[in-house]
């Protein structure tokens, strides 16, 4: 007896695919801006000068890799529930998974800045930069360019891994193929089908992270070679 | 002079340092060094290595702060522990051995970032000096180039020209060419030559000797953290101590 497939079921249900792989994609864009944000000041926290900056930056990394990601969103859920606030899933979701991309961004980000070589920082100062100013002209954008291969994969990871948020129902992806499956008994086409719509959403994000590194760093769009 | 108006202004040196001391914990590394340099002199450094030269040099621009002794430089007190020291690096120019130019920069940008975020000079105007500066370094052409599209002898040069666009009123160099092959060394030195020609004050590390003895109007021979000795650009050629005298025997 051969394996018999039929996926008419599922496609048919383009409809709800397609929203749910639009709430995954604003979910990824989402934790992705906010936690490269977290990013650049958790690596300059951990790295410039303040030793309870530090310890709390460290704390905060060490915590979110350390536990899996589903405890941390029902951390949040339960969290923010317990205080009373009411969010909806999907609010739940982007503040859990901006918190934990948060953390890997950080580190992944001070190897960054720490790869920027001491002589650079002190031509810099000799020049009569502030602080600020080396830090956003001589550390971060170097930084972050040596680093943007890590940053891309840990951000397509990220947006691989937000398909657990379907545990508290946020209707992204995964939320929408598990409601598929129960529908029509046709599990195994319907995460077939999905699991190609998540190829498609990496190739989107590795091209759209392709084409913004192209903007963001005009030497390495002329000269082609790595910093 | 009369003690109560202050000396005129070409008097003062534009670097002083007086009876300056410092260590690194316990190794004493600036014994008690003075020395004075005049508006529009160069005075060349040299010592053997560990004597201190390249300490001295980073004291003068605040990047080592001093433990006793004082540091004059453009009228500023760089000893004194409230001193503006951005204000310091506006009139002191630095070059080191190794470039240190802004890889991701084009040279433009490179030399276009202090006067245009530090002084604020606009950016067409911060252009026209990059151009101008560059050609004064012999690189017109290289503008829009990376610095690893450069020889080491022109990313030096670049430093230089990065240096002088910020209009200092001294420029310190540390072994600028120590890390080029004789004929880079060459253009490069060619460049300092003509700051000097053109009035610059400068202070520098060397170890080009021939070069120390053309471009010097003084030179300050460092040994144990010590000025062990001092005068014009003939002490190389008939030096008074032997130490001196051993230093320039073997060539170094
Ligand atoms: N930041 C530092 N911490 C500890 N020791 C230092 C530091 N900087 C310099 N030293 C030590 O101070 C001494 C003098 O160093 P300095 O760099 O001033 O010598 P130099 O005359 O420039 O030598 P060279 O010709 O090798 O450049 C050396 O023994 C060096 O190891
Ligand atoms: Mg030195």
């Amino acid at each position: 007896m051969g394996l018999e497939l039929d996926f008419s079921v599922v496609l048919e249900r383009w409809r709800a695919l397609l929203d749910g792989a639009a709430l995954t994609l604003q979910l990824a864009f989402i934790a992705v801006i906010c936690g490269a944000a977290i990013g650049v000041f958790g690596a300059i926290g951990r790295r410039g000068g303040n030793a309870l900056v530090e310890r709390l930056c460290g704390a905060y990394v060490e915590a979110i890799r350390n536990t899996p990601l589903l405890v941390q969103i029902f951390l949040v859920y339960f969290g923010l529930s317990s205080l009373g606030l009411k969010f909806s899933a999907f609010t739940v979701a982007a503040v859990a998974l901006t918190i934990n991309v948060g953390a890997y961004t950080t580190e992944i980000m001070r190897a960054g800045f720490d790869s920027i070589h001491k002589g650079q920082i002190e031509a810099a100062e000799g020049l009569g930069l502030s602080r600020a100013q080396i830090y956003w002209h001589v550390i971060i954008w170097p930084g972050i360019e040596r680093v943007y291969p890590a940053l891309t994969s840990q951000f397509v990871l990220l947006m691989l891994a937000s398909s657990v948020t379907s545990q508290i129902s946020a209707e992204e992806l995964t939320a929408v193929a598990n409601y598929i499956q129960s529908e029509t008994y046709r599990s195994f086409e319907t995460y077939i089908v999905v699991a190609f719509i998540y190829i498609a959403l990496s190739f989107v994000m590795r091209f759209g992270f392709w084409l913004l590194g192209l903007a963001l760093f005009p030497r390495r769009r002329r000269l082609g070679t790595p910093l | 002079m009369n003690a109560h108006s202050a000396p005129p202004a070409a008097a003062a040196p534009v670097v002083a340092l007086r009876n300056v001391h410092k260590s690194f914990g316990p190794l004493k590394v600036l014994d008690g060094v003075s020395f004075t340099v005049p508006r529009g002199e160069v005075m060349v450094l040299i010592g053997r290595s560990g004597s201190g030269k390249s300490t001295a040099l980073r004291c003068i621009d605040r990047f080592e702060t001093i433990d006793n002794g004082e540091i004059e430089v453009c009228g500023r007190r760089v000893d004194d522990a409230r001193l503006d020291v951005r204000a310091l690096r506006q009139d002191v120019g630095i070059v080191f051995q190794s470039y240190n130019l802004f890889p991701h920069l084009t040279i433009e940008e490179n030399i276009t970032l202090a006067p245009h975020s530090v002084k604020k000079v606009p950016k067409a105007e911060a252009r026209a000096l990059a151009a101008k500066v560059l050609a004064q370094v012999g690189l017109e052409e290289k503008l829009h180039a990376y610095p690893e599209q450069l020889s080491g002898g022109q990313q030096q040069r670049a430093a230089i020209a990065r240096s002088l666009a910020m209009q200092p009123k001294v420029m310190l160099f540390d072994e600028v060419t120590s890390a080029l092959d004789p004929e880079l060394t060459g253009e490069v030195l060619k460049v300092i030559e003509a700051l000097a020609t053109e009035g610059m004050t400068m202070v520098l590390v060397t170890h080009e000797m021939s070069f120390a003895r053309g471009i010097a109007d003084q030179v300050v021979f460092m040994h144990k953290g010590k000025v062990h000795e001092a005068g014009s650009a003939d002490i190389l050629s008939s030096p008074s101590t032997p130490e001196l005298a051993q230093f320039v025997g073997t060539g170094l």
